[in-house]
């Protein structure tokens, strides 16, 4: 029988490493024990995870679709359905990195195409997944790549390769590469091109192809990081996947991701990291598994910096909208309709899926929160956890109704806060809360009325605890 | 409701989607236009003639009274140079000002701030009316109240009974209360969950003090603009109100005739709602309406509909506002199109921003524009 303490660690994990997961699947996990379960995300298995062949079913585009917000009600769903849950974290994880927006790629099925090569590629070997995304036509056209030419560079997408998709600009105070290296790089991707497209009639547009163009490539000498060739992109890849530079840069995501929020990555060439001690160990991780992710990830959830750094993030809105979700059990292993509209939440809290606002990303931490999507967060978080006929809640309101015949306001507010995913309440809010359970009476669940009333009584503790501000961490 | 110094209020009104410019305000004497619009041409007995050359669409007939006033001004070849065919990029740089790089700061955001550098607005000196802020008005550390619906607005609506609600809102209060050595973020979120609670309770003023002899329409545009007006009449200092038509809705690539007058009959009509409803109420006087679409749709119609264009029209309405027609028809002669078969935009939008700016919010356009565009003399 797994103690609270497995089981606040187990929902720490499960919200970190997934996202978010019901009381009763919390608890079975922290039976099985948290080695287990970190193996058991560590290694999905390569299929989907959900139920394609009832999407397909119900949502006849399931397959290829065409609009970029079927994509996104499919990424949600996935998110709140899918066996896999670490593996589509990951894919978060990459998309809010290596940022391509739909609003300029503007074909929601290349940006679907996109999201399923991290989820192929996310937990596997980092050059590997460097490779991928400068192959991928989407990636290609977002930074111009295709208007980069051996008479003429365009030198966006060598540069963002360098500052915001593997080395960073800098770290301890020093620059890690030079103009001249971003110019290098630039070069070596000269030829790296999309295959002219099929005309879109008459059977609609046709799936863009990367395609190298070997008449339009550099292929002189260049000098990248003090070294000279005749590089092309594969050899700089080499070159980047081996810098010191690429190791911290991943390892400080992987932090900001899953352990707490740092400081915006323009910052962190002079500002040190959080948690020297667990970044080190990452590294030496990527290193020493041949720069492997899913390595990172099981020296990361195994490190104490990890396990101790409960409510130390802000919820992004993709967490806040598939975790409540699959805490109160709704649109789980069910299809209805409700999806495609629950799938634009993250966009009303300020997360556009599909269309980060530039290519440095969403801004993350407290910059989530304005007036505007804290309202959003708030009402949408309390409006699922105060429906008490949903079966995550039930199943919450039936282990508040086994603490005993009649509660104390204390036990209440501490029992309700425990099943919100054993949220820790501050001492002022916990006493705002006990003394508003104080006031309602009695807490008895004997007869038909009282349980009606304690049932009530439970929903609306439920919404208050989700309009906290410690409800907004994760 | 008679005052005498009340600042300036901007509404705007976003046309989602792209509205096809050629249709709306129509050169219908030019060939061209025939040869271009073979199947969606409006003919030229039924459009409303502005001035001999060009005229409105038929079903902007309620606007019509407006330009015989001389309050509606219409601005033709609306645009920027090189222009973006996506919807959400090119409304971007209509939001942001910013046609080159991605810009993450909207340019009402950035009136907001000029306007209340201080938040004593409470969050509502800018409202938007629609889920989610746009990036018109996005800008860090600038509090904007974003509004899916004036009458159930507010924090933790789910709550059911009057009283608990009431009681879980003082609860609220109490929680989001300032504390001491909670640090940075616990700092922000709580004075961040008061605003919001300001504001709502602000905005949840509006509604009960409205009363209203006229009937918008139960579309989305006509239930915006009716809590744009409650929300102009309650007073609550609110200079910028911003609304959107519903989703892409103008993006007609296919039965084009049906889709673009519904969508005009329904925005004229509440356009006109709203002017005679602020009227009524003595408070025509210091609001300006501003309609635009982020592009305007191809010369030549693909038989049913019309894909993505570039150079547009848009529109100016007020008590303040100089009626008349701004700017130059793009040509449609073949070879002066833009590349693709697009009308080339002969105005920048940011000089119609420079105008609304100068000369209506009194602010320097410069910064908010990102250059020095020359005014179009409405106002």
């Amino acid at each position: 029988m797994a103690g609270s303490n497995d089981i606040a660690l187990m929902a720490h994990l499960l919200r970190r490493a997934g996202f978010n997961a019901s009381r009763d699947e919390v608890e079975a996990a922290a039976a099985r024990g948290y080695d287990t379960v970190v193996e058991e995300l560590l290694n999905p298995a390569p299929e989907s995870g959900v139920a394609d062949d009832l999407m397909l079913r119900y949502h006849p585009t399931y397959n290829h679709p065409g609009a970029i917000e079927i994509n996104i009600q499919n990424w949600v769903y996935r998110m709140v359905n899918t066996e896999y849950q670490l593996k589509e974290k990951m894919a978060l994880f990459w998309h809010m990195i290596f940022c391509a927006g739909h609003s300029k790629i503007d074909s929601g099925e290349e940006m679907g195409r996109m999201i399923q090569m991290f989820r192929d590629q996310g937990m596997g070997n980092f050059r590997e997944l460097l490779m991928e995304l400068s192959t991928s036509p989407a990636m290609v056209y977002y930074l111009d790549n295709c208007e980069s030419h051996k008479t003429a560079i365009n030198e966006n997408y060598g540069r963002e390769l360098l500052e915001l998709f593997s080395m960073g600009v800098g770290m301890n105070d020093a620059f890690n590469y030079s103009e001249d290296d971003v110019k290098a790089t630039a070069r070596a991707f000269t030829g790296w091109n999309i295959a002219p497209p099929y005309p879109p009639f008459p059977y609609g547009r046709s799936p863009w192809e990367f395609r190298f163009d070997p008449a339009d490539h550099d292929d002189s000498e260049k000098t990248f990081l003090g070294q000279s060739g005749n590089w092309n992109g594969d050899d700089i890849l080499d070159m980047i996947a081996d810098q010191q530079a690429t190791a911290r840069f991943i390892s400080r995501h992987l932090y900001n991701y899953f352990v707490a929020d740092e400081v915006p990555v323009p910052s962190w060439r002079q500002t040190p990291p959080k948690d020297e001690d667990t970044l080190v160990a990452l590294e030496q991780a990527y290193f020493d598994s041949g720069y492997n992710i899913t390595a990172m990830l099981r020296v990361l959830f195994n490190s104490d910096g990890f396990k101790n750094a409960r409510y130390a993030k802000v919820k992004n809105p993709a967490e806040m909208v598939a975790g409540t979700l699959r805490m109160v059990g709704d649109h789980r292993e069910e299809i209805k309709p409700g999806m495609f509209e629950l799938s634009q939440e993250p966009k009303y809290m300020g997360m556009d899926l599909m269309n980060p606002p530039t290519v440095e990303g969403w801004h993350t931490g407290h910059e989530w929160i304005d007036s505007g999507t804290l309202v959003e967060r708030i009402n949408f978080a309390a409006d699922y956890l105060g429906r008490t006929d949903l079966p995550g809640v039930r199943s919450m309101i039936s282990r508040l109704m086994s603490q005993g015949d009649s509660l104390s306001p204390e036990q209440f507010v501490d029992s309700c806060a425990d099943l919100v995913g054993c949220l820790n309440l501050t001492a002022d809010t916990r006493e705002q809360l006990v003394s508003h359970a104080g006031r309602g009476g009695a807490l008895t669940h004997g007869s038909d009325a009282e349980r009606a009333e304690f049932t009530r009584r439970s929903g609306e503790m439920f919404q208050i605890i989700a309009s906290t501000s410690e409800f907004q961490f994760e | 409701m008679v005052s005498t110094n009340k600042d300036n209020v901007l509404v705007v009104l976003s046309l989602s989607g792209g509205n096809d410019g050629l249709n709306t305000v129509i050169p219908y004497n030019d060939g061209h236009y025939r040869d271009f619009r073979p199947n969606l041409g409006v003919p030229a007995d039924s459009v409303i003639d502005l001035n001999g050359e060009i005229g409105m669409h038929p079903t902007m007939l309620p606007l019509k009274k407006y330009w015989d006033e001389g309050k509606l001004a219409v601005f033709l070849g609306i645009g920027y140079a090189n222009p973006s065919y996506s919807h959400f990029r090119s409304m971007d740089i209509w939001h942001t000002c910013e046609p080159d790089s991605i810009g993450t700061e909207g340019w009402l955001g950035q009136v907001i701030k000029e306007l209340d550098p201080n938040n004593e607005g409470q969050g509502v000196t800018g409202v938007n009316f629609g889920r989610g802020l746009p990036r018109a008005l996005a800008k860090e550390g600038v509090p904007v109240a974003s509004v899916g619906n004036l009458e159930t607005y507010g924090l933790l609506t789910g709550i059911e009974g009057e009283d608990q609600r009431a009681e879980a809102l003082d609860l609220f209060s109490k929680i989001y209360a300032p504390t001491v050595g909670g640090g940075f973020v616990s700092d922000y979120l709580r004075s961040t969950g008061t605003y919001a609670r300001i504001g709502a309770d602000i905005l949840a003023t509006a509604t009960p003090k409205y009363t209203s002899n006229v009937e918008y329409s139960s579309s989305a545009v006509g239930q915006y603009m009716k809590n744009i007006a409650q929300t102009h009449l309650a007073d609550l200092g609110t200079r910028v109100l911003f609304t959107t038509s519903p989703y892409n809705g103008f993006d007609t690539h296919a039965n084009q005739a049906q889709l673009h007058s519904g969508l005009w009959t329904d925005v004229s009509a509440n356009v006109d709602t709203f002017v005679t409803d602020l009227r009524e109420h003595n408070a025509s006087d210091n609001v300006v309406l501003f309609m635009f679409s982020e592009f305007g749709r191809r010369v030549g119609d693909n038989g049913s509909g019309t894909d993505h264009g570039a150079g547009s029209v848009a529109f100016a309405l007020g008590e303040n506002v100089k009626g008349g027609i701004y700017g130059v028809y793009p040509s449609l002669e073949p070879s002066q199109q833009e590349e693709g078969g697009n009308l080339k935009s002969s105005m920048d939008f940011r000089q119609v921003y420079a105008t609304i700016l100068e000369d209506w919010m009194g602010l320097d356009s410069n910064p908010i524009n990102r250059g020095v565009f020359e005014k179009v003399p409405f106002l």
